[in-house]
């Protein structure tokens, strides 16, 4: 098997003629990238929709559009980032590029399906702007679909469910292959307890995609056909229960987000100990506590739904339930900790993205406990405070994992490195202008302003001063990472097969990797924490 | 470029956990159903009785048969029988058309009475019939989707054995056809008591 004359990168390999060798590409790492490109445009998107409604709401009264598009603004801003950034985002971009690698194997198990899950994200992409577009404008309902209003208004909500549930659908399948995956291909030599731990993270929330989203598929369908045929499963006039619906959605949705943070925890833990150049501390407590989150945080839906008219039995239960989340996410915080405790830290782009996840992820956790007790629930109930916590812990959880990923597989994926002193640059105007964009949102949303509201009273006023300046500080950050990256794709410094010296597999393979990912049979030599007598880098150091 | 060996245990593997994700599809709505029986027991009741309890066991049979000719299909793939496995899948076919055309006419019986989805003599009657009935609709209905596309899937496979693709030692696609035949006969089988029988 040595070609070793002549490796040919996988984004070299074309069997079609120019974008074809993309779209029509069955190799994992394309696949990936596919994913990685889409969700960022639409991320971008997302962002400026953002920052529009920061602007909104900069001063009191109408700033820049009317209410009806105010609604429909967070209603998209919501969608886009929800089902089409934050969800796919990890575990579709880098779970399909190192999955594989990671384990030793050539692809996923099913790699046609792997490339019908990213046209059915296309498809469903395309449904949820088409929505935007046509009919009686873009839906304005928030991005839960609550019934009723979702049954009756005039919206585009038909088309655009329709969206989510094809969008779901992708979903469902990408977890379905990265199981069978990590069940059947893994080399022989690996065993379950030998597994990076990125693919462990992304081994708990495939199940979780597998077994949550088929509830929102039957959910967002009903909303469809009551739509379309007026049955009244939801309607109170026609003997239907909107609770219900609520319950249903969450069911799903609140797993869903342990599908946006679980594969960033992942990311995470990849990176720490390389940059600590330890072994990571509590392997299995890591391992195991991110089945434990899937298991858990199936069980906590309805803690969404304190103030929606649940028996007080009920709510005491599912608050209970909430709180023992706690112990895993905290399981995997105090490990990161400790794995730094008396490590070699060295500081580079990456390890500062990780960082900040712990710091801003803590945040939201810690909001997120008050937010899980009923009693102080009832007080900050739907309030800027749900909205700085779920940024905290979405953004600030996900969204900087996911930045600490793509800085931290960058030189793998292009063979090349980008600016560190920008992208450190980028990332204290990203981690400061955050701060500033939602810290506000808890102060304001503990005195009494309510989400989603257009208009507000002048003691909220400074508050929302002071986050719009941040979102703009954070929108120069975003700007500065982006042209950084994009501009090192071609003009980078080349890297070899291991600027990190980290020890998972897919360091041991060329940068970019081949098609077929290794370039002789990989060998499994070390653990993927063991970083004792790693070879430097001779093309980098 | 795919020089992965065919995995006939992952393929498998993949199968069965698709399957879960449609049974919890269904889950969704027989949560809504035991929650609504639930809140209007009698209504429930007297709706049932509307309906006609011959055409739900006719097809009930006509699915557990299409099953069992589903597995004798493969048992013959098996023995490299293509000539009888083509027969027997054909068969299962056919049922499931026997299926869909007993539903139009069941269907199309409750729409001659003026039952559907908000008709103005349905939404005279009380809210628990409303429900039941919308029930009725939404759950035979996405059932009668998934037997499209089981159908669908057995033209394909049914190719798929005339040019040999499906074969004595490849016939993993026959069986993945199989399994979802059997869970959507399977799910008939949860409807069939639910609807027609216990109310």
């Amino acid at each position: 098997m040595d070609k070793n004359s002549e490796v040919i990168p996988f984004l070299n390999d074309n069997k079609y003629p120019g974008i074809f060798g993309w779209i029509f590409s069955t190799d994992h790492k394309k696949i990936g990238l596919l994913y990685m490109y889409s969700t960022l445009i639409l991320f971008i998107i997302g962002v400026i929709i953002g920052l529009l409604i920061r602007i909104e709401l900069i001063a009191p009264g109408k700033t820049i559009v009317d209410p009806q598009t105010y609604n429909a603004f967070f209603t998209v801003h919501g969608v886009i980032m929800i089902f089409l950034f934050v969800i796919p985002s990890i575990p579709a971009a880098f779970g399909n590029l190192f999955l594989p690698i990671q384990i030793g194997a050539e692809d996923v198990a099913f790699p046609k399906l792997n490339l019908f899950s990213w046209w059915l994200y296309i498809i469903g992409l395309i449904l949820i702007l088409f929505s935007l577009f046509t009919g009686k404008g873009a839906p304005d309902t928030g991005w839960t679909f609550y019934v009723p209003f979702s049954e009756f208004t005039t919206t585009n909500v038909s088309v655009a469910v329709i969206g989510v549930f094809i969008l779901g659908f992708s979903s469902i399948l990408t977890g379905l292959n990265f199981i069978t995956t990590v069940h059947r291909l893994r080399m022989p030599e690996m065993k379950w307890m030998k597994m990076p731990l990125f693919v462990w993270a992304l081994y708990a929330t495939a199940w979780i995609q597998v077994l949550a989203t088929p509830i929102l598929g039957i959910t967002v369908l009903l909303i469809f056909v009551e739509r379309m045929f007026g049955i009244g499963l939801f309607d109170p006039a026609k003997g239907g229960d909107p609770i219900l619906y609520q319950h249903l959605f969450w069911i799903y949705s609140h797993p869903a987000v342990y599908i946006m943070v679980v594969p960033a925890m992942g990311v995470i833990t990849e990176i720490i100990p390389v940059f600590a150049r330890k072994h990571i501390f509590g392997y299995k407590a890591i391992a195991f506590s991110s089945l434990a989150i899937a298991f858990a945080g199936s069980l906590v839906w309805a803690h969404h739904m304190y103030t929606s008219g649940m028996s007080d039995t009920a709510v005491i239960i599912f608050s209970f339930l909430t709180f023992i989340v706690a112990i895993p996410t905290a399981i995997k915080v105090f490990n990161w900790v400790a794995t730094l405790y008396k490590g070699s830290i060295i500081v580079e782009p990456p390890l500062l993205f990780a960082l900040s996840f712990i710091f801003l992820f803590s945040i939201g956790g810690l909001t997120g406990l008050i937010l899980g007790a009923a009693g102080t629930d009832i007080h900050v109930h739907d309030t800027y405070f749900v909205v700085g916590h779920f940024h905290y812990t979405i953004f600030g959880g996900t969204g900087f994992g996911f930045f600490g990923a793509m800085h931290y597989w960058f030189p793998k994926i292009y063979g090349r490195m980008y600016n560190k002193r920008i992208a450190t640059i980028a990332w204290a105007l990203l981690f400061i202008g955050f701060n500033i964009l939602y810290f506000p949102m808890l102060v304001i949303g503990m005195m009494g302003m309510p989400r989603r509201y257009y208009d507000y009273l002048p003691q909220y006023h400074t508050g929302h001063i002071i986050s719009t300046v941040g979102s703009w500080i954070l929108a120069v950050g975003l700007i500065i990472m982006f042209y950084n990256l994009f501009k090192s794709i071609k003009h980078g410094e080349k890297v070899g097969k291991n600027p990190w010296e980290a020890a998972t597999l897919e360091w041991t393979t060329p940068s970019p990797p081949p098609t077929l990912n290794f370039v002789s049979e990989p060998k499994l030599t070390r653990g993927p924490y063991d970083y004792k007598g790693v070879e430097e880098d001779e093309q980098y150091s | 470029m795919s020089n992965i060996h065919k995995d006939y245990l992952g393929s498998k593997f993949g199968m069965w956990l698709f399957l879960f994700t449609e049974i919890l599809l269904f889950g969704g709505l027989f949560i809504l159903y035991s929650i609504y029986l639930h809140k209007y027991p009698t209504e429930f009741h007297l709706a049932g009785k509307e309906l006609n309890v011959y055409f739900g066991g006719g097809n009930t049979v006509a699915l557990v048969t299409s099953s069992l000719f589903m597995a004798m299909s493969i048992s013959a793939i098996q023995k490299d029988d293509k000539k009888l496995a083509i027969t027997f899948l054909s068969i299962t076919l056919a049922l499931a058309f026997v299926f869909l055309t007993n539903k139009y006419f069941e269907w199309g019986a409750k729409f001659h009475h003026g039952i559907y989805p908000d008709s103005p003599a349905l939404l005279e009657r009380p809210k628990g019939e409303i429900i039941f009935f919308g029930l009725y609709f939404v759950m035979t209905g996405l059932h009668g989707i998934h037997v499209i596309i089981g159908a669908i899937i057995i033209i394909y496979t049914l190719f798929m054995l005339k040019y040999e693709k499906v074969n004595k030692d490849d016939f993993v696609l026959l069986e993945n056809a199989g399994l979802y035949w059997h869970l959507v006969d399977l799910i008939w089988i949860y409807l069939f008591p639910l609807f027609y029988l216990i109310l």
